[in-house]
């Protein structure tokens, strides 16, 4: 049996079939779970997809903090669940406080999509396990909010526990210390604005590079039944 | 129960009040329309009544002008069995297999976008998608066709990052990828800058949605946003009148404030309950609102409507009937439901957060009898206002200027003659505001969200995957050229045709339908109506050639200011399928040592060119050739060569000709290329004429023969021009001149970011 990897729709997810796709394309079962219902319907790991959720009202990701799902995701994770944010999803995870840290306004103050080259700085997370640290791969990078702002304390903080997982080669955005992504303490949740899921074959992205992000959860779950405890 | 105490106009009054004297001038009616009216209704009509007359009789709902003329589409449209709704729908929708049909439309949204660059351009792609919505599709993309006037005019500061913003956000936010589209400057858009979108959207055969409002008994829901004052008199008075001169007239407040968030929920919502079967007919609101939807839904059905207005859910206090009924609030759409179903499609719709109110019921009365608090205030024929609007025969004169024009021709300008004259030709060329690159813009758009963008800016036509299985998808361009079709309405409207046509075959797919977007100045001018009626034929007859029919589309008029108008400018977006997207021919240079060649004839055709405007302000002659034969077999052979896998890169020569072409391919690989020009060939004319019908492709190795005999097989010329090669710096043009890379790149990149202070 494949690992479940539940995909939240909140009212202005853009793209939960996107990242349903690359859950498929990786091996893994996609379940769409629904904002406004508190059931993770026995899920292995969640994956919150970027958007605009309730329409980035008061602030991005400030509302869907509220919501039902991601009480039962804060719970989750708490226990260990993986847990993926992707743009809207990453803001998501900072405005619940699972996360460190703030997206802001892009210091140039527009929305821009670029590719964008991206350093994996560490694989001692449940979604980059399979990736080689020091490796380069290109994911879209599309946000109009996506400068990671954090206090000095904080960033130091991060660099130091080796927590700082994706860094930008060409900072599209003013991210403070080239910043692009960033994990919790106990590595299982992942927050990253360039979009993984976009990156899932040479036909319609930029590299099929992003793969490596589900796959990884997955062996992250397979490893985590046999030796039934977080990889790190 | 503030209402009861305004004296409404009903019907009631109306009839005991023969002689009020009632503002139709102001509404923009003419006097016998006014009188036109008063005879259908037998007595004067409401307020209310007044409003939507002048709404649905406006030139942007009526077509009055237009209409026979674009008599001429409907006539001439080849029958095909892929059309399943045509002209006169919400948009045009072609079968793609058996299972799979598509629906795509271009519209504009000019005037608002000019009064309020930033909400004009968002509304209107909203509007578009909301058309795509209607006919029962999920939009799936857009494209965003723009012009501007001169770059460095103060006022295009001011309204291109606004329009680009626009777009940007709405498709950004609703969730749409944008794969395409075009952006020139000229000073004729100067107060009349063009904002035409497109959408495109799939669905199951099985799900075609209707606008009738059948069933007597059935329920009329309003879903989404709530109904507000912005947009009130947006279609009469804005987008039907000419701008004055002195630029005094505050429109503002007639241009809607666009919501994305609310049309990603209706997208959903709609499509939820077309897929459970819960939908007889739906219709969007868009210009017009209310009025436009109700007359139109009610006009399609079989019967009458009866709605009470004051069930319409308001988001500002003390709203007349008249201004419920003519409010362009956006976000809206309107549901017929079988009443046993009503409840069901509320609590979906409550389900997503979204508004849903029922507001009325179809009837067999025949009427459109709209009540406010009980009081009736409009009792009218639906079909008089949706259908049997005035009908115009404007005066038609050719201009006076026109021979003038044509003898006047760019090929006797001075040219460039040394070698590195001509140099400095590509690279002044390849930074001029029309040619240079554009990704200051197109990184603002989303390319990629849904997952299946194949092809996207800067390919010659979008591509986009309909089955992940299959592989089937699409392909689709927008092009327009207001030069040409200055100079000669009618073959710029076919050369207009002619380049999307050719730019969506490059990419390898079959063109199979047209969607036009016709911008003029105004229909009140004898020579406007001239170009206009060139135009619709050069388009009508083109496609009947072409063999592909036209799907729909819109008109735009009154683009001009005072007496000046725009270039007529017809935009043509044309749709093809592709087989297998996997097989897609690129734009680029393919690998080292592949042979470059161009297919197609090149002669030596100035006039209009983007040369002749750039080196020398200079508009005047004839435009080129435009042969429809050829580009037929052009595109046959392009399908075959997709097919086959035999070629590497293929890229259209349009504006610029031969040698952006060459910059755009060197730019976009990364690779260099060797050229030699053929013998006797002067390399000025070669590098920069306009002629249509040709194509710059990429050989690999070992098909150079296979490609040749495909196209001697169709008396296809084609002209061996050079090699691509990683170790050459740029473009390398044996004989003549070398331009490195980073010269290239730097002549090319940048522009539009730096003239706008960036």
């Amino acid at each position: 049996m494949s690992a479940r990897i539940g995909v939240v729709t909140f009212p202005g997810s853009l793209d939960d079939r996107d990242a349903a796709r690359a859950v498929r394309l990786a091996g893994g079962e996609p379940v769409a779970l629904w904002h406004d219902d508190a059931a993770l319907a026995g899920v292995d790991a969640v994956f919150l997809p970027g958007g605009f959720s309730y329409g980035d009202s008061l602030r991005c990701g400030a509302i869907a903090r509220f919501s039902q799902v991601m009480d039962t995701v804060k719970a989750a994770a708490a226990q260990g669940m993986p847990v993926l944010g992707v743009c809207n999803g990453f803001q998501v995870l900072c405005e619940s406080h699972l996360l460190p840290g703030a997206l802001v306004r892009n210091a140039h103050l527009r929305y821009r999509n670029r590719p964008a080259r991206l350093r994996v700085e560490t694989s001692r997370t449940a979604w980059t396990r399979l990736y080689q640290p020091g490796a380069e791969v290109v994911f879209p990078a599309k946000h109009g909010e996506g400068r990671y702002v954090a206090d000095e304390a904080v960033l130091d903080e991060l660099e130091a526990d080796g927590r700082v997982v994706f860094r930008y080669l060409d900072n599209p955005n003013g991210s403070m210390r080239d910043i692009a992504g960033v994990t919790n303490e106990a590595g299982n949740v992942v927050g990253l604005m360039p979009h993984p899921e976009h990156a899932v074959d040479e036909l319609t992205g930029p590299s099929d590079d992003g793969l490596g992000v589900v796959a990884s959860v997955l062996a992250h779950l397979t490893g985590a039944a046999d030796t039934s405890g977080v990889s790190r | 129960m503030s209402h009861l105490n305004v004296a409404v106009d009903t019907v009631g009054v109306a009839d005991a009040t023969p002689d009020e004297k009632q503002p139709w001038a102001e509404l923009g009616l003419k006097e016998d329309e006014y009188q036109r009216i008063r005879e259908i209704l037998g007595r004067r009509p409401t307020q209310s009544e007044l409003a939507m007359y002048s709404i649905m009789w406006s030139e942007h709902c009526s077509y009055k002008s237009s209409k026979v003329h674009l008599r001429q589409f409907g006539e001439k449209n080849p029958k095909t069995p892929r059309l399943l709704a045509g002209i006169g729908e919400n948009a045009g929708v072609i079968a793609i297999d058996e299972n799979i049909a598509v629906t795509f439309k271009v519209e504009s949204h000019n005037h608002p976008s000019y009064v309020e660059p930033k909400q004009g351009a968002a509304t209107g792609v909203g509007g578009i998608i909301r058309d795509i919505i209607a006919m029962g599709a999920r939009p799936i993309a857009v494209m965003d066709s723009l012009r501007f006037g001169a770059i460095d005019h103060p006022d295009t500061a001011r309204v291109l990052p606004g329009v680009v913003d626009g777009v940007g956000h709405y498709g950004n936010c609703v969730g749409l990828p944008n794969i395409g589209g075009e952006t020139y400057f000229d000073p004729c858009y100067q107060g009349n800058p063009l904002v035409n979108a497109l959408s495109v959207g799939v669905m199951p055969r099985s799900r075609l949605q209707s606008m009738q409002a059948s069933g007597v008994g059935n329920t009329v829901i309003l879903l989404g946003a709530k109904t507000g004052r912005d947009g009130i008199g947006g279609v009469s008075v804005l987008a039907s009148a000419t701008f004055s001169e002195s630029g005094e007239d505050d429109a503002r407040p007639s241009v809607q404030v666009g919501d994305p968030f609310t049309e990603k929920l209706l997208i959903e919502v709609c499509l939820e309950l077309f897929d459970a079967g819960l939908v007889v007919g739906v219709q969007d609101l868009g210009g017009a609102g209310l009025t436009c939807a109700l007359s139109e839904t009610a006009a399609a059905g079989d019967g009458g409507m009866h709605v009470d207005l004051e069930l319409v859910p308001l988001r500002a206090k003390g709203m007349e009937p008249q201004d419920i009924l003519a409010s362009e609030s956006q976000e809206r759409m309107l549901l017929i439901v079988d009443p046993a179903k009503a409840e069901e499609v509320l609590a979906r719709s409550r389900r997503w957060g979204l508004l849903a109110t029922e507001i009325g019921t179809v009837t067999d009365t025949g009427r459109l009898v709209i009540d406010f608090h009980g009081q009736t205030v409009v009792d009218v024929p639906p079909k008089s206002l949706a259908d049997e609007g005035p009908v115009y025969h404007r005066p038609i004169a050719e201009p006076n200027d026109l021979q003038l024009i044509a003898v006047d021709r760019a090929e006797t300008l001075p040219r460039p003659t040394s070698d590195e004259e001509i140099r400095q030709t590509v690279l002044d060329m390849a930074a001029s505001p029309n040619l240079c690159d554009k990704s200051w813009i197109t990184e603002q758009y989303d390319s990629s969200v849904f997952g299946n963008t194949v092809l996207g800016t800067p390919h010659d036509a979008g591509v986009v995957r309909l089955d992940e299985t299959t592989g089937v998808g699409i392909a689709i361009s927008l092009d327009g050229n207001g030069r040409f079709a200055r100079l000669d309405p009618y073959v710029g409207a076919q050369l207009s045709l002619a380049e999307a046509y050719r730019n969506v075959a490059v990419t390898g797919a079959t063109p199979i339908a047209i969607s036009d977007c016709l911008n003029f100045g105004s229909p009140e001018d004898p020579h406007v109506m001239w170009q206009f009626e060139r135009a619709v034929t050069g388009i009508a007859d083109g496609c009947q050639k072409l063999d592909i029919p036209v799907t729909g589309g819109n008109v735009s008029f009154y683009n001009q200011t005072g007496r000046d108008a725009i270039h007529p400018t017809p935009v043509i977006g044309v749709l093809g399928v592709i087989g297998d997207v996997r097989r897609r021919i690129p734009l680029g240079l393919g690998k080292t040592g592949d042979t470059i060649a161009l297919i197609g004839e090149t002669r030596e055709e100035l006039s209009g060119s983007e040369w002749a405007s750039v080196k020398h302000g200079h508009l005047g002659g004839v435009p080129p050739i435009v042969d429809l034969d050829h580009e037929m077999k052009l595109a046959e052979l392009m399908s075959r060569l997709a097919e086959t896998e035999q070629l590497a890169a293929a890229h259209d020569l349009s504006e610029g000709g031969l040698a952006q072409t060459l910059v755009e391919a060197i730019c976009h690989s990364g690779l260099g290329a060797q050229i030699l020009l053929p013998e006797g060939a002067d390399p000025f004319t070669y590098l920069f004429s306009e002629s249509s019908g040709r194509v710059l492709v990429v050989i690999p190795r070992g098909q150079e023969l296979a490609v040749r005999t495909a196209c001697e097989q169709r008396a296809l010329p084609i002209t061996p021009l050079g090699v691509t090669d990683a170790n050459t710096d740029g473009l390398h043009l044996r004989d003549h001149f070398d331009i490195g890379r980073a010269e290239l790149e730097a002549s090319w990149k940048g522009r539009i970011g730096a003239q706008l202070g960036e």
